[in-house]
C-alpha cells in the first residue's frame, strides 16, 4: 500500500470523529423522560404500546383519510369512534404538548413539523412554542 | 430446494408481511380491525358547485365583507400589509377583472347603475378539469369525486407550477410565515406553513360535519348559494334553471363550477 | 482525472478563488431565503415565478446546445469538431447543474423536493423536466467523461459508448421541448399559449449556447495554449447565425398571430413588453436591449466579412448571448404574469438577495465548467 501511514493515520481520525457522540455519552445512564399525559382518560384511541411505538404511522393515516379520502371518524378497534384530529382530538386530552410531545420528541432528537400548520393547545404557564424547522 | 431452506424463506418472508402490518396486527388484537368512516352528519355531495347571485348582493351595505371575513377567521388566513405577499381565498373584484374580455360600455353602465357598482365575489372555481391538477408534480392538489378541488399541505413542494396553470388567479403562496400575522387564531382549524401554496377548499371541513361554506353562512343576503349541481331539487340547480348565468373563463375548457347570476 | 484540476498557474487559482466567493455569497444569501422564505424575493403572488426559473429556462437552452457539436461530430464525423466537442458536453454538464440549482432554490419547500420522486406524477410537465434533466445530466457526465479518459490514455473511445451519445441527441432537444412545454400548456397565460414555444425555444437555445462557447473558445486562444481551430469556430458561428435567424424569426411569427388576430389576452403581454400597458413598462427598455444587441448579431453575423474577423465575431457572439439572455431569463418568464389572469398588473424586481442567489449559482456553474474544462484541456494539450 502506497502512504500506509497517512491512510491508517486518516482511517483512525475518520473513526473516532464518527464515534465521538457514542464516546461522549459513554457510561452515562440516560433516562428517559417523564410525559405528563394532562388527562383523566384512561384510554387513548389505541393501546399505550402500539400509541408508543406507533402514533406517528397513524397520524399519517389519519392525515390521509381525512385529507384525500375525505373520512373523518376513525372507528378504533374497540369500536369507540373518533374525529380524526390532532389539533382538535389528540390535544383535547394530551393538553401539553411541551410535557407531553416535546419531551419525548427532544430526548430522542426528532423534530416532527406537526406544529408548524396545526396549532398547538393554549398552556398555563407559557404559550407553547413551535418548532420552527 | 432443500428444505430448511425452504422454511427459512417461508419465515423470512413472513417476518416481512408481519412488520409491514404492524399496525392492522396490533389492531386487529382488539376486538376489531379499525376503520374509517364518514360522519354521519356529513353533507354528501356528487358535485358541489357554488352560485353567485350578484343581484342579491345589492341589498349589502356598502363596503359589506361579511363573506371574506368569515372565510378570514374560519381558515386563518393571515392579513399581509404588502400586497406582494397577500393570501385570498374568496375577495372581492370590479367587473372587469372578474370577467377580462367580456367587458363593453352597455355592460359597465349596467354594472354601475342596475348593480350598484358593488364588487363581484371571486374565488377558486373548483373545475371539472382543473389545470393546476393537471401540472402538479407531487399530486399535492386534488381533485375529489365530489369536484372539490383541495390541497394537501403536508405534501406540497412550492414549485408554484399551479399558480401559473390557474387561469382564475385563485392561488396562493405563503412567501413568508404566516402565522404572525393572523389576527385571532382559529383553534380548530390549522393554519400553513411558510413555502406552500393554498387556496380556497370550498370549506370541505365544514361539509364534512354537515355545515355550509362559512362564506355562504355569513352572508346575510343569501347572494352565495352551495349546493350538488348533481342533485336537480337542489337549490343552485333552480337558480340555474330560472335565471341566465355565466362563468369565468369558461372557453378555456376548465368548466369552472362557480356561476353567476347578474 | 480529477487531479488535473488541482494543478494550474495563479490566475486559475485566483478564478477559482473568486468563484468560490461568489458562490459562498450566494449560499449566504440562501441560508436568509431558507430562514425567512421565498418573500425576500421580489416575486409576488401575480408574479409568482422569477429570476430563478428565467435563469432556469434560459440554461436548459445552453445545455440543449451542445448537440450542436455532438451531431456533426459523431453523426457526420465532422473532424473539426473533435477538439471542441468535449466543451460542448462539458458546458452542458455545467448548465445542467444549474438548471437543477435554481430549480431547488425556487422551491418554497426545498425540504420536501424528493416528494416529486415518492409521488411520481405523469400528468405534470415538470416530473417529465426533473426525468430529462437529470438523464441529460448524466449522459453528458458520462459520455464526455468516457471519451477524455480515453483520450488520456491514448486510445480511440470505447465502442459501447456510442449507443449513450446517439441517445444524447433526440436528448437534447428532448429537454428543452419539455422545458417548453411546461409554458405551452397552460390555458390561462396567453403569453405563454403558442405551440411555437418548444421550437422558438430550440432555436434560441442553438444560438446563445454555441455562442457563449465561441467566446469561450476565443479566450482560450488568447489566454492558453489551447486552440479550438478556426474551422470549428467558422462552422459554429454559421450555426449560431442560422440559429439566430431562426430564432428571430420565431419571435416574429408570435408578433403576427398576436397583432394580426388581435386577440387581447395573447396581445397585452406582448404590449406591456415593447411599449408599456397602462403605464407600465418595466420590461420596455430590456426588450429594446434584446431587440438592438438582436439586430447587431443578425448584421456582424450574416455579414461574412464580420462573422470572419475574430474581434466582430466576438462582439455577434456576445450579443447574441446577451439578447437572448434577456429574451429567455427575463421577458419570457415574467411577462406570462404581467398582466395577471385578472388583467390587473403587478410588476416584479428582483432584490438584493434573489440577485446575489442567482450570482452564486451562476458561480457554481463557471466553477463546475471551470473545472471541467481544466481537466479536459489538460488532456488535451498533454495528448497533442
Amino acid at each position: 500500500m502506497y502512504n500506509a501511514g497517512k491512510i491508517i493515520i486518516g482511517i483512525v481520525i475518520f473513526l473516532a470523529l464518527i464515534t465521538a457522540p457514542f464516546w461522549y455519552n459513554f457510561g452515562k445512564a440516560s433516562t428517559p423522560p417523564k410525559l405528563e399525559i394532562g388527562t383523566q382518560e384512561k384510554q387513548c384511541v389505541e393501546s399505550k404500546a402500539f400509541m408508543q411505538s406507533s402514533h406517528m404511522v397513524l397520524l399519517d393515516q389519519w392525515r390521509d383519510e381525512v385529507l384525500r379520502v375525505g373520512k373523518r371518524i376513525y372507528v378504533n378497534s374497540a369500536g369507540k369512534q373518533y374525529n380524526m384530529s390532532l389539533q382538535n382530538t389528540c390535544t383535547k386530552c394530551h393538553s401539553s404538548k411541551t410535557k407531553f410531545c416535546d419531551r419525548c420528541h427532544t430526548y430522542l432528537n426528532v423534530a416532527p413539523n406537526c406544529w408548524d400548520c396545526h396549532i398547538a393547545p393554549k398552556e398555563q404557564e407559557k404559550q407553547a412554542g413551535r418548532s420552527d424547522k | 430446494m432443500d428444505e430448511t431452506r425452504r422454511n427459512f424463506l417461508k419465515i423470512a418472508g413472513l417476518s416481512v408481511l408481519g412488520f409491514g402490518a404492524k399496525p392492522v396486527v396490533d389492531a386487529v388484537a382488539g376486538t376489531g380491525e379499525p376503520k374509517f368512516e364518514k360522519d354521519p352528519q356529513a353533507l354528501n355531495g356528487k358535485r358541489w358547485a357554488m352560485v353567485v347571485n350578484q343581484k342579491k348582493c345589492l341589498n349589502a351595505k356598502e363596503g359589506c365583507k361579511d363573506c371574506v371575513l368569515a372565510c378570514n377567521s374560519a381558515h386563518n388566513i393571515p392579513d399581509f400589509p404588502n400586497p406582494k405577499d397577500e393570501i385570498k381565498w374568496i375577495w372581492q373584484v370590479k367587473y372587469e377583472n372578474a370577467f377580462p374580455g367580456q367587458e363593453n360600455p352597455y355592460i359597465d353602465e349596467y354594472v354601475k347603475k342596475s348593480l350598484k357598482g358593488l364588487p363581484f365575489m371571486v374565488l377558486c372555481n373548483h373545475c371539472d378539469n382543473p389545470p393546476c391538477v393537471r401540472v402538479c408534480p407531487v399530486q399535492a392538489t386534488f381533485r375529489r369525486p365530489d369536484g372539490i378541488v383541495v390541497m394537501d399541505y403536508h405534501r406540497c413542494i412550492g414549485c408554484r407550477f399551479c399558480m401559473a396553470a390557474c387561469p382564475y388567479g385563485a392561488r396562493n403562496l405563503n412567501w413568508r410565515d404566516p402565522r404572525p400575522f393572523i389576527k385571532k387564531e382559529n383553534p380548530e382549524f390549522p393554519t400553513r406553513s411558510r413555502g406552500v401554496v393554498e387556496k380556497c377548499n370550498f370549506c370541505s371541513e365544514r361539509l364534512a360535519v354537515g355545515k355550509m361554506p362559512a362564506c355562504v353562512e355569513a352572508c346575510k343576503d343569501k347572494a352565495l348559494v352551495f349546493g350538488d349541481l348533481e342533485d336537480p331539487n337542489s337549490e343552485v340547480r333552480e337558480l340555474l334553471r330560472t335565471q341566465p348565468s355565466i362563468q369565468r373563463k369558461p372557453q378555456l375548457g376548465t368548466r369552472p363550477q362557480v356561476y353567476y347570476i347578474l | 482525472m480529477l487531479e488535473k484540476a488541482l494543478r494550474g498557474n495563479k490566475s486559475y487559482f485566483a478564478w477559482i478563488g473568486f468563484l468560490l466567493i461568489l458562490v459562498g455569497m450566494g449560499f449566504g444569501f440562501y441560508l436568509r431565503q431558507l430562514g425567512l422564505g421565498l418573500g425576500i424575493t421580489g416575486m409576488s403572488r401575480d408574479v409568482s415565478w422569477g429570476l430563478y426559473i428565467g435563469q432556469f429556462t434560459f440554461l436548459v437552452g445552453v445545455a440543449a446546445s451542445a448537440v450542436m457539436l455532438v451531431l456533426p461530430y459523431y453523426l457526420h464525423n465532422y473532424k473539426a469538431f473533435g477538439k471542441i466537442t468535449i466543451l460542448g458536453e462539458f458546458l452542458a454538464v455545467a448548465s445542467v447543474i444549474m438548471c437543477l440549482t435554481f430549480i431547488v432554490v425556487d422551491l418554497g419547500r426545498p425540504d420536501r423536493a424528493f416528494n416529486v420522486l415518492l409521488y411520481p406524477s405523469p400528468n405534470s410537465v415538470l416530473f417529465w423536466d426533473m426525468v430529462v434533466l437529470n438523464g441529460y445530466l448524466f449522459l453528458n457526465i458520462f459520455v464526455g467523461w468516457t471519451v477524455l479518459e480515453a483520450e488520456a490514455k491514448s486510445a480511440p473511445p470505447p465502442k459501447w459508448i456510442k449507443p449513450f451519445i446517439y441517445l444524447s441527441i433526440p436528448w437534447a432537444v428532448s429537454i428543452h421541448t419539455v422545458t417548453a412545454f411546461l409554458y405551452a400548456g397552460l390555458p390561462g397565460r396567453g403569453f405563454w399559449l403558442t405551440a411555437i414555444m418548444a421550437p422558438r425555444f430550440l432555436g434560441s437555445a442553438f444560438a446563445a449556447g454555441p455562442a457563449l462557447l465561441i467566446l469561450i473558445c476565443l479566450f482560450l486562444r488568447k489566454y492558453t495554449r489551447f486552440d479550438a481551430g478556426w474551422q470549428a469556430i467558422q462552422s459554429l458561428s454559421k450555426i449560431i447565425t442560422y440559429a439566430m435567424v431562426l430564432s428571430v424569426f420565431f419571435v416574429l411569427c408570435e408578433l403576427f398571430t398576436v397583432y394580426y388576430s388581435q386577440i387581447p389576452e395573447h396581445m397585452y403581454h406582448f404590449t406591456y413588453l415593447f411599449v408599456g400597458f397602462h403605464g407600465h413598462s418595466g420590461l420596455v427598455p430590456w426588450m429594446w436591449a434584446s431587440t438592438i444587441l438582436a439586430a447587431i448579431a443578425l448584421i456582424l453575423l450574416i455579414n461574412p466579412n464580420t462573422r470572419n474577423r475574430t474581434g466582430t465575431l466576438a462582439i455577434g457572439c456576445a450579443s447574441v448571448f446577451f439578447s437572448l439572455w434577456i429574451e429567455k431569463g427575463i421577458a419570457l418568464v415574467l411577462t406570462g404574469y404581467i398582466p395577471s389572469p385578472l388583467e390587473t398588473i403587478t410588476e416584479y424586481h428582483p432584490t438584493l438577495p434573489e440577485i446575489g442567489i442567482v450570482i452564486g449559482v451562476w458561480a457554481l456553474g463557471f466553477l463546475v465548467l471551470s473545472i471541467l474544462y481544466k481537466v479536459a484541456l489538460s488532456v488535451k494539450l498533454e495528448a497533442a
